[in-house]
């Protein structure tokens, strides 16, 4: 086997992104699962943040991570906050039935 | 470094595996399990290369908190079984194909750009914050977090602040027909509304509550 090298983990996180941006487009039963693809997009992110810090020798990209890592948390919880209360509004959650904005 | 080998493919196989279940399970509450799988795999693989300090943050942020937050909303909304596939829509299927074709792309343009990357050979000597390999990494992430970067790291505290009054702004919910406590009646009680004096007769007593 080769040599572990940035591309490999460059490659990883270009494989979980699009298998994030697969759910989101995919999804057309449940919310959540499009939150949970949300999440996958950022570590995808943080993946490449902190390969490129400790193959560059910066320690930069993991404060960068650090900061994703905040807004990643601060984004959950309004995401589940919204959904918890359309639930108790509507009754369900499901993708096709949200369509009050006629978009 | 035949170990780094195997235990970096070991590690990304399986949160590829993880990543793909998390969107194609049936089950919400399976689909969040293969999330937690997800967070611990990528976790040990940056512990691995050795960024520690991000790793044990990512398991006590994503899987101690977000997961379980989420594994929460979802026991709580009862969705957890779906009756049809998770990508069929009740009226037509066209976005199948087309999202599939969009995500090929998506991929091949991020495989392109990545394999066509160099960077430039005196890139490490315009960097200003170089890893100290003497230091250890949660010392080096505190020296640069809390002098140079310390105004993001407040912001960020602030937007964590704005998030949780955001979400019990947004939960919180009045209901009819609970005792509540109430405060500002409480401390504003003063004598004059809350003890009276009665002159009690001899052999007769006194009712309260009349």
């Amino acid at each position: 086997m080769n040599e572990i090298t940035l591309t490999h983990y460059l490659i990883l996180g270009a494989i979980i992104f699009t298998i994030g941006v697969v759910g989101i487009f995919l999804n057309r039963k449940n919310i959540i699962v499009i939150l949970m693809s949300i999440e996958l997009i950022l570590l995808a992110v943080n993946i490449n943040l902190v390969s490129f810090s400790i193959f560059l020798n910066d320690i930069s990209g993991q404060i960068f991570a650090l900061f994703i890592l905040t807004v990643a948390a601060a984004e959950a919880a309004i995401g589940l906050a919204i959904i918890v209360v359309y639930y108790r509004n509507t009754g369900n959650i499901h993708v096709e039935e949200i369509d009050s904005l006629k978009g | 470094m035949i170990a780094h080998s195997i235990f970096f493919y070991t590690f990304s196989l399986i949160a590829i595996f993880s990543a793909i279940m998390v969107v194609a399970s049936k089950n919400t509450v399976h689909s969040v399990f293969f999330l937690i799988l997800d967070f611990i795999s990528i976790s040990c693989l940056f512990i691995m290369i050795g960024a520690e300090f991000l790793g044990m943050i990512m398991l006590i942020v994503y899987v101690g908190a977000v997961a379980v937050l989420f594994l929460f909303v979802v026991m709580m909304l009862n969705v957890a079984q779906q009756k049809n596939q998770w990508f069929e829509s009740t009226s037509d299927n066209t976005h199948i194909p087309i999202g599939l074709l969009i995500s090929v792309v998506i991929f091949f343009e991020l495989v392109i750009v990545v394999g066509g990357w160099k960077h430039k050979p005196d890139l490490s000597s315009s960097m200003s914050i170089e890893i100290n390999q003497n230091v250890t990494n949660t010392h080096l992430i505190g020296n640069i977090l809390y002098t140079d970067y310390i105004h993001l790291f407040q912001l960020s505290g602030m937007i964590l602040l704005v998030a949780m009054i955001g979400a019990i702004v947004l939960t919180y919910r009045k209901r009819s027909g609970i005792k509540r406590q109430s405060y500002l009646s409480q401390i504003s009680r003063e004598k004059t509304e809350s003890v009276s004096l009665v002159n009690v007769k001899s052999n007769q007593g006194v009712k309260i509550n009349e």
